[in-house]
């Protein structure tokens, strides 16, 4: 099995897509002399040209707009949004346009639309290049959304979206893309709507997302060392969400702590502590504890930035309150 | 001659069609809002008359007239006004998002600029795939204030795109005159910012919308890039029905309408007695009359339906 980054990975479905279909191209900031802010595009340009391959101008209503535009005319586009926090600045298009055409129309269009993005804690961007604001396009009826937290994950799972019928937001974070893992030689599609267990418990089940993958399964095996025994769901696509997966580890576990790294309130953990409590009460015997941001913005400072963000302890300290409860 | 006609009840069938929503609407038996373009008709039938098979359009709040002039039918538009499960947007949309994709139109918009991005994303996808078609963005002087207006013009000359960028300028936005909301009275200005190309109609005469209109769709099909065409027009009625319009200076509607009315316009040239004017008006009024009929016994969606077309 080839070994590929995240950020490999992200090029590799695209790359493979783009030679499969010719409808697919992208177009952002940056992407094509410069590969991108992430390099995530880099050699894209050389191998499939500046029609396919477009660099635009800093025009975040324009990119999502016209991603839509040649989406509805049956292009399957991937619009790059260079920081997930200028994603504020094609607010209306994605959320007032892309989410609503199909709908708003009776059904008579479809919006193939794949929105990439990343951001993230972790290299002291500060206020206005770290957020994580997924939950948000969560929010929002008519979008995918989608938050993979591994190479092989990112290219099966960006796969499906580019080849979907609807708008997606796609997630990418930002202290994932040199993480290295073996996938398998030829793609295999991930379809959107199921989570992956990474590791299997009986005591509590870890629902995480991004980042918080990572940081859980560390929290996992030293909890294991406690001798508590846990299960880490990363449900991978936000919307639609795997309830019915969730909902099953719970029942094995009978406790749950949902991690995250945007910020806890109103967020993503909410939904799911909501949902949980919903179709899993008579199983739970404590309440969902949340793990997520301070209720700050990211803060410039190193010191202040990893205080506001979660870590695997922060989890670790989730998981003993919730199995520490009668 | 006969084109001329055949134009002209365009215009009226619009006209008229818009009188009796108008109407319906004030009756109480239309929900949400309305926003007729009484007035407008010349830029709407002379753009239309002027797209080709297979060119699409986005369109606006004010958007009977553009759907009417493309050819959707009366029937099916009323039933829209009415939520009918037979309307254009099969009930989801209403009359600020009248779709009808069969005849190019990709959407009314009730978010002003709104749709001028995805016409860009529309022609980007003709040129791609080397298909003659172009993409016609319809929108006010006050959608010339907004971001998605230069961020797409900007794109399209950059691109040289095969889009038609038209600004129905009515001098008000909304309730705003143009001397508060524009630092310029010539908006070609701003295409030209851009170095676009950009031509001025006077946009209550039909014919020479028409030809401006040919003109500026077969330089963006030939791949010379996009156009700006600015439609010097007037709504000769309020912002949206029941708007008491306290913001016209006194006297200026009056005026309008026995200026600036594009039917008036055009019927001394149009060759036709008294009595065959009234014959065009009386079958236009029964068109409307029998779409307000098929509007009213259209199928009422059931509650759930609702639920439907979130997702493809």
């Amino acid at each position: 099995m080839p070994e590929l980054s995240y950020r490999e990975a992200v090029r590799d479905a695209m790359s493979q897509a783009m030679r499969r279909d010719p409808d697919v191209f992208i177009m952002g900031e940056d992407i094509a002399e410069m590969g991108g802010s992430m390099g995530v595009t880099q050699g894209m340009l050389a191998e499939f040209g500046p029609e396919r391959v477009r660099n635009t101008p800093i025009s975040e209503m324009a990119i999502v707009g016209a991603g839509m535009g040649a989406a509805i005319m049956g292009m399957r586009p991937i619009v790059e949004i260079m920081y997930e926090d200028f994603l504020t600045l094609g607010m209306e298009q994605l959320v007032n346009q892309a989410a609503k055409h199909r709908y708003m129309s009776g059904g008579q269009v479809k919006v193939p639309l794949t929105l990439r993005t990343q951001g993230g804690a972790g290299w002291s961007p500060g206020a206005q290049h770290a957020q994580q604001l997924e939950a948000w396009f969560c929010h929002v009826p008519g979008l995918k959304v989608v938050f993979p937290s591994t190479a092989t994950d990112v290219r099966g799972l960006l796969w499906s979206a580019i080849f979907d019928d609807n708008p997606v937001v796609f997630f990418e974070h930002r202290t994932l893309y040199p993480l290295k893992d073996d996938v398998p030689d030829e793609l295999e599609p991930i379809p959107l709507g199921k989570a992956r267990i990474h590791r299997e418990g009986d005591d509590v089940s870890v629902v995480a997302t991004g980042r918080l993958v990572h940081e859980s399964l560390k929290a996992a095996a030293e909890a294991e060392s406690e001798g508590i025994s846990v299960e880490v769901v990363d449900p991978r696509t936000l919307q639609p969400l795997d309830e019915e997966a969730l909902v099953q580890s719970v029942k094995k576990t009978n406790r749950c702590v949902v991690a995250h790294e945007a910020v806890t309130r109103m967020g993503f953990g909410a939904e799911v502590a909501a949902m949980l409590g919903e179709q899993a009460f008579d199983w739970l015997d404590a309440p969902v504890e949340r793990v997520g941001a301070r209720f700050t913005p990211i803060p410039f400072a190193p010191v202040m930035e990893q205080f506001v963000v979660p870590h695997a302890e922060d989890v670790l300290q989730a998981i003993r309150r919730t199995v520490g409860r009668g | 001659m006969d084109r001329l006609r055949q134009l002209y009840r365009e215009m009226l069938l619009i006209r008229r069609f818009e009188e009796k929503v108008e109407e319906q609407f004030r009756a109480g038996e239309l929900p949400g809002f309305l926003h007729v373009a009484i007035g407008q008709e010349a830029v709407a039938v002379g753009v239309a008359s002027a797209m080709a098979e297979g060119d699409v359009f986005a369109s606006t709040h004010r958007a009977h007239g553009h759907a009417l002039a493309r050819g959707s039918l009366p029937n099916e538009l009323m039933a829209e006004m009415y939520g009918k499960v037979e309307g254009v947007s099969s009930g989801y949309g209403g009359s600020m998002h009248l779709y009808d994709v069969a005849r190019g139109n990709l959407g009314a918009n009730a978010v002003v600029g709104g749709g001028l991005p995805m016409m860009a994303g529309a022609a980007l996808a003709f040129k791609l795939r080397g298909e003659p078609r172009v993409a016609v963005a319809y929108f006010g002087d006050g959608a010339t204030s907004i971001g998605t207006f230069h961020e797409a013009l900007n794109l399209a000359q950059l691109w040289t795109l095969p889009a038609v960028f038209v600004c129905e300028n009515n001098h008000y936005a909304e309730s705003t005159p143009s001397h508060q909301q524009l630092p310029i009275t010539d908006l070609t200005k701003r295409a030209a910012a851009f170095g676009m190309r950009s031509m001025t109609v006077d946009g209550q005469d039909v014919e020479a919308v028409h030809r401006a209109a040919r003109r500026a769709l077969a330089h963006a099909r030939k791949g010379k890039g996009p156009v700006f065409l600015l439609a010097e027009t007037h709504r000769l009625v309020g912002h949206y029905v029941g708007d008491p319009q306290v913001y016209r200076p006194k006297g200026e509607q009056q005026e309008l309408r026995e200026t600036q009315d594009p039917l008036e316009r055009v019927r001394p040239r149009l060759g036709l007695t008294a009595g065959e004017l009234e014959a065009i008006d009386r079958d236009v009024v029964r068109m409307v009359e029998a779409a307000v009929e098929f509007a009213r016994n259209g199928t009422d969606h059931r509650p759930e339906d609702a639920l439907d077309n979130v997702y493809a």
